[in-house]
C-alpha cells in the first residue's frame, strides 16, 4: 500500500517556476481587491440609495456574488460571457469573476462599517462648507476603512485562495497553472502539490502580516 | 444679519417650532434659554440649513437659507457651528481637523491654511497640541478644537449648540472662557445654552424657548433677572 517512494528533488528543481506562478497568482490577487474595493463603494452606496434601480442592481450583485459558488462565477466571466461572443482570456476572466466576488462580499462589510460612523461626522462636516460627497470622501471613507480593515485583509487572503481556481478556466501561469502542469509532466503529484500549499500557506500569511504592518502604521489615531 | 421670521419646523407630526420670529444683529450675542425640547436646537440647526423648514423664511444677510437657488455650501462658510458632542474628526489631528476646510472648501494652499489653523489653535489655548489625534484630548479641549476648527472659516456668525452640555463640570469654564473671549472679540454669536449665569453675562439679549415659541426675549436683566412670563420665571426657578 505504502509503496509511494517520494521524489522530491524534480519537486525543488522546478520551485523557481511555482514562484513564478506563486507572483503571477498573486498578482490576480491584490489586483482583484483593489478593483473590487472601488466597486464595494459603490455598491454599498448603492445599497443605501433610494433610487430603486440602483438598489435593486447593486442588491442582485450582493445576492450572486455572496450565495453562488467562486467556480460559478469565474466559469460565468470565462464560458458564460463566451457564449454570448464575448471572449476573455483565463487570466482576465478569472480576475474579472474573483473581483465580482471580492465587490459582492466587500459591499456588506463596507455598509456595515459606514452604518458605525455616526451621522454627525457628516453633518459636521457638511456645517462646514463641505459638499456631500467632499464629507463622504474625507471624513466618512477614510474611517469606514479603518472599520472594515480585518474583514478586507480576510478578503484579500480569500481572493488568493480563489486564484487556485484558474486552472478550470485554462489558466497556467499562476501557481496551481504552473504545479498541474508539472504533475502532468512528472506525476510527481504529492510533492508538487505538497509545495504548492506550503507556498499559498506562507503567501497567505504574508498577507495577514503585512496588513496588520500596514493597519500600524496608517491608523495612527 | 440673521433674520428669522415665523418659522415653522416639524419632525412628522411634531412640530417644534411653531413659528419662531427673531433678529440678530451683526456684533450681537444672543443667549437662547429654555427647557430641553423646547425647539432651541432645531433653530441653529434651520439657520444654517442642516434641517429643512415647513414655513416662514430665515434670512442670513438677505440671503434666503432654504430657497432651492441658495448655495448652502457657499452660505455655510460664513455660518461656523459649534455641537454639544463636539464631533473632531478622529482620523485627522488637531491641527488637520482644523486646516481641512480652508483647504477643501477654500482652496487656501496647504501653507496658508496652517498658517490659519496655528493661529486658531492657538487662539482657544491649543497651540502644544497641533500634531496630536483628538482621542488623546479631553472634552473640553475637543470642544475648543471644534471652535478653532468653525473659526478657521473665518465665520461671520457662530452658532454654538449646548457646547458645555456634555464636558464634565471641571472642563465647562476652559470652553466658557473661549466664548468669553469671542464675544468681547465682537463675533455675531447665537448661543443656545443652559449655563444661565454665563448667558446673563456675555449676552446683549436672551431669550426664552418653551414648547417651539419665543416667551420672552431682551436684555439679559430683565429675562433673566427680571422675568415677567410664568413659564419664564419656572423654568428659571427649576435651574437656578
Amino acid at each position: 500500500m505504502l509503496n509511494y517512494t517520494f521524489h522530491w528533488r524534480p519537486a525543488f528543481n522546478a520551485l523557481p517556476d511555482m514562484l513564478w506562478g506563486a507572483l503571477v497568482s498573486l498578482q490576480i490577487a491584490v489586483l482583484s481587491m483593489v478593483i473590487g474595493v472601488v466597486l464595494a463603494v459603490f455598491l454599498a452606496l448603492g445599497r443605501q440609495s433610494n433610487n430603486k434601480l440602483l438598489y435593486g442592481f447593486s442588491t442582485g450583485w450582493v445576492e450572486l456574488a455572496r450565495n453562488t459558488p467562486a467556480l460559478f462565477q469565474i466559469y460565468m466571466t470565462y464560458f458564460g460571457l463566451g457564449s454570448f461572443g464575448i471572449h476573455l482570456d483565463s487570466y482576465v476572466a478569472l480576475l474579472a469573476g474573483i473581483a465580482f466576488n471580492n465587490a459582492g462580499y466587500l459591499a456588506e462589510t463596507f455598509r456595515g462599517g459606514l452604518r458605525a460612523i455616526p451621522h454627525t461626522q457628516t453633518r459636521a462636516a457638511r456645517s462646514l462648507g463641505m459638499t456631500a460627497p467632499q464629507a463622504f470622501r474625507l471624513i466618512v471613507l477614510p474611517q469606514m476603512f479603518r472599520i472594515v480593515f480585518y474583514p478586507m485583509t480576510n478578503q484579500m487572503v480569500w481572493a488568493l485562495l480563489m486564484t487556485s481556481l484558474g486552472v478550470t478556466v485554462g489558466l497556467n501561469t499562476d501557481l496551481t497553472g504552473v504545479t498541474q502542469d508539472l504533475n502532468v509532466r512528472t506525476f510527481r503529484t504529492f510533492e508538487f502539490f505538497a509545495i504548492a500549499a506550503l507556498i499559498y500557506y506562507l503567501l497567505a500569511k504574508l498577507i495577514t502580516l503585512s496588513s496588520r504592518l500596514f493597519a500600524w502604521r496608517l491608523f495612527r489615531y | 444679519m440673521i433674520e428669522l421670521k415665523d418659522v415653522r419646523k416639524s419632525f412628522g407630526s411634531l412640530e417644534v417650532l411653531k413659528g419662531v420670529s427673531l433678529t440678530v444683529q451683526k456684533g450681537e450675542v444672543l443667549s437662547v434659554i429654555g427647557g430641553s425640547g423646547s425647539g432651541k436646537s432645531t433653530m441653529l440647526m434651520c439657520i444654517n440649513g442642516l434641517e429643512p423648514i415647513q414655513g416662514g423664511q430665515i434670512l442670513v444677510d438677505g440671503t434666503d437659507v432654504h430657497a432651492r437657488s441658495t448655495d448652502l455650501n457657499k452660505l455655510r462658510q460664513k455660518i461656523g457651528i459649534v455641537f454639544q458632542q463636539w464631533n473632531a474628526f478622529p482620523h485627522l489631528t488637531v491641527l488637520d481637523n482644523v486646516m481641512l476646510a480652508p483647504r477643501k472648501v477654500l482652496g487656501k494652499s496647504k501653507k496658508e491654511a496652517e498658517e490659519i489653523a496655528v493661529k486658531q489653535l492657538t487662539h482657544v489655548g491649543l497651540g502644544e497640541k497641533l500634531k496630536v489625534y483628538p482621542s488623546k484630548l479631553s472634552g473640553g479641549q475637543q470642544q475648543r478644537m471644534a471652535i478653532a476648527r468653525a473659526l478657521a472659516m473665518s465665520p461671520d456668525y457662530m452658532l454654538f449648540d449646548e457646547v458645555t452640555s456634555a464636558l464634565d463640570p471641571q472642563l465647562v469654564g476652559e470652553v466658557l472662557d473661549t466664548l468669553k473671549m469671542l464675544s468681547e472679540e465682537g463675533m455675531t454669536m447665537i448661543l443656545v445654552t443652559h449655563e444661565i449665569r454665563f448667558a446673563r453675562d456675555v449676552s446683549d439679549r436672551v431669550a426664552f424657548f418653551h414648547k417651539g415659541l419665543i416667551h420672552e426675549i431682551g436684555a439679559p436683566d430683565q429675562v433673566i433677572g427680571n422675568p415677567q412670563r410664568p413659564e419664564t420665571i419656572d423654568f428659571l426657578k427649576s435651574v437656578l
